[in-house]
């Protein structure tokens, strides 16, 4: 029969619409059966916890929309119409506050998983690459939502983030305002930044198919960081991972449902329930906390256009690490050296963080710069150092096999072999 | 080493003990996808019901009438929650054609007494929306046609109501609704009198005849 598919699906009616459109059949290769790293940690629960909260951000967000205004003078009311009197209003719009919180969490252990056990080396660096573009357009996103409350940090942080592309030179004044739509952030801003929100994220939702099927053709790394040798490494994804997912999932769920029914506005900042006020700064503009590190990376230099330069560079750096990193070793398991480094990416990159909640004004003026070039050094100096000079630790044979005796030696007799799960 | 049988659904089973096994596995995915639809179930709902109208659209609007300047045989429009409402003030020639109609004669029988409250029988008042597909119809203003019943007249289908507006004639299925509403005095009514739930597409349908 002319192209048709040939299905194994045995309903009818399944049947006929697979062979047409191989659906089902997808979902069996793709996710019921598709051969996975049997050696998965927990860290590799949250690239689907990021999809969950995507779809959860969605869905929140089109009901939200229902009944949310985008004009200057009713915008802030709007958002306390439907937390007062919208049925679920208030239910809605803190798990869609929250959700962005919850967001950024999955994906920032998302991407030190991938930093760790370097799951952005060969084959994986498209993979790695457009997961920086997710990064960026999940930060876009977010900072466009923050602006619809129309609070006083909402009204201040547009001003001060659209005002960073003044920065260029010549043509920095005439970009900002065509972004104000005019001379000042106001009505244009905001109805502009609506729409853009809610275009945004079905742009995530089309990187993120790219991204898993990107992944899909390399398949996945693992916490050992070597190659499936054979089909003994691996398990079928369904119902291994489709049940341990569900627990990271539970675990996941139990943490927003936490923020949401009890510290709703823990992460938020209290001055956003003021509506915004064009002809009075708050004392302190703070961003969400998954911006402090790049706030804190912008401030930490004097120069205006030096400071926009690292944060977009803070960014862009990110897309050249498969190839600033030089070892031919994944997994920091085996990479002593790499393996501190990373706890001190982690523990600087959160030191940026609490400099960024900070006025900048003494000895966090200092800790912020500090901090910023151990940033900078880390990716574009000690990567590549590293990969030179590190001794790894010796690779295990394969992921079935990963013990090997201390000191070296013969490795123990081969094991029978048992019948793997049907795939 | 035990044999084990892989069995067509991929998960190889111990011979030695099956019944409790399978027993046990077919409860956990019940009770795992009994919860699971529980949850979407709590999910869901909230959504839906976000879109129900909210509680500002609930609080009452009412609405106040001076029956004053109304002349005998004629009617005004107000609004009253979005909706045209149509007051008119009966000739004692109309009362009598509307309580003179045999129950037999109409397609929604409704004697006369139930559509207006008592003592007050000049007064009938009615939410103008014709309850075949909504359009508001004619017989208000003095230009307007009235239909053959001598009530109101809709352009949009040729539906007919009479004096009580009730459905005569037309593709129509009910009578005219009548809104909640109370008389504050003999000359003053206030539309829409207390918290209401479960309205139909142009109104609530209620008996008006102890609502005062």
């Amino acid at each position: 029969m002319a192209g048709l598919i040939k299905s194994e699906q045995t309903n009818p009616v399944l049947s006929w619409i697979d062979s047409r459109l191989p659906i089902f059949t997808m979902m069996e290769t793709e996710y019921r059966r598709f051969p996975t790293p049997k050696n998965f940690n927990y860290f590799w629960n949250f690239g689907a916890l990021a999809t969950v909260a995507l779809a959860i951000m969605i869905l929140t967000g089109i009901f939200l929309a229902m009944d949310y205004q985008p004009n200057e003078g009713m915008a802030f009311d709007s958002v306390q119409r439907i937390m007062r009197d919208v049925n679920y209003g208030w239910l809605v719009r803190y798990v869609h506050m929250n959700g962005a919180s919850m967001f950024f969490i999955a994906t920032y252990i998302h991407i030190f998983r991938g930093l760790y056990y370097g799951s952005y080396k060969y084959p994986r660096e498209l993979l790695w690459m457009l997961g920086v573009v997710l990064l960026i357009l999940m930060i876009a996103t977010a900072f466009l939502g923050y602006v619809l409350p129309w609070g006083q940090m909402s009204y201040w942080a547009a001003t001060v983030i659209t005002n960073l592309f003044s920065a260029i030179p010549l043509v920095g004044g005439s970009i900002v305002q065509w972004l104000w739509g005019g001379f000042a952030v106001g009505n244009p801003t905001l109805n502009r930044f609506y729409s853009l929100h809610y275009l945004l994220p079905f742009l995530i939702l089309g990187v993120v198919v790219l991204h898993v099927a990107a992944l899909h053709i390399t398949g996945s790394n693992n916490p050992l960081g070597i190659d499936v040798k054979s089909p003994q490494d691996t398990v079928p994804f369904h119902p291994y991972y489709t049940v341990k997912d569900s627990v990271g999932l539970c675990v996941f769920l139990i943490v927003f449902a936490i923020l949401v029914f009890f510290a709703p506005n823990y992460l938020g900042h209290p001055d956003n329930y003021i509506p915004a006020n064009p002809l009075s700064t708050p004392p302190e503009i703070v961003p969400e906390w998954y911006f402090l590190p790049f706030y804190a990376i912008l401030r930490s230099v004097p120069d205006k256009l030096g400071g926009v330069s690292l944060l977009f560079g803070a960014l862009i750096v990110l897309f050249f690490v498969p190839w600033l990193d030089t070892s031919p070793v994944r997994s920091a398991r085996f990479r002593p050296i790499y393996r501190q480094l990373m706890m001190v990416l982690v523990i600087d990159v959160i030191l940026l963080g609490v400099v960024g909640s900070h006025r900048p004004e003494g000895i966090w003026i200092t800790i912020g710069r500090l901090a910023t070039a151990y940033y900078f050094v880390h990716f574009l100096f000690l990567l590549p150092i590293l990969g030179k000079i590190e001794h790894p630790l010796p690779l295990p044979e394969s992921i079935s096999r990963p013990v090997v005796p201390l000191g070296g030696g013969p490795l123990p007799g081969p094991a029978p072999a048992k019948p793997m799960e049907q795939p | 080493m035990m044999d084990e049988v892989v069995v067509a659904s991929g998960f190889p089973r111990a011979d030695h003990a099956p019944e409790e096994a399978v027993g046990k596995r077919d409860f956990l995915k019940l009770v795992t996808g009994a919860t699971a639809i529980v949850g979407l179930g709590a999910i869901i709902w909230p959504l839906v019901d976000m879109m129900n109208p909210s509680e500002d659209v609930l609080a009452l609007s009412s609405t106040e009438v001076d029956l004053k300047p109304i002349a005998e045989g004629m009617g005004i429009t107000v609004v009253w929650r979005g909706k045209p409402v149509f007051v008119r003030r009966r000739t004692a020639a109309e009362i009598k054609q509307a309580v003179d109609t045999p129950l037999s004669a109409l397609s929604d029988p409704q004697p006369d007494s139930v559509r207006v409250k008592p003592g007050h029988a000049e007064w009938i008042i009615v939410v103008g929306i014709c309850t075949h597909l909504g359009c508001v119809p004619l017989g208000n203003k003095p230009t307007d046609p009235r239909g053959e019943w001598g009530g109101w007249f809709c352009p949009c289908h040729g539906s007919q109501y009479d004096t009580a507006g009730r459905v005569r004639h037309g593709p129509a299925p009910l009578n005219l609704y009548i809104p909640p509403y109370q008389y504050m005095s003999d000359t003053r009514i206030t539309i829409g009198a207390g918290h209401q739930e479960g309205c139909g597409i142009s109104g609530c349908r209620e008996a008006v005849a102890g609502n005062g």
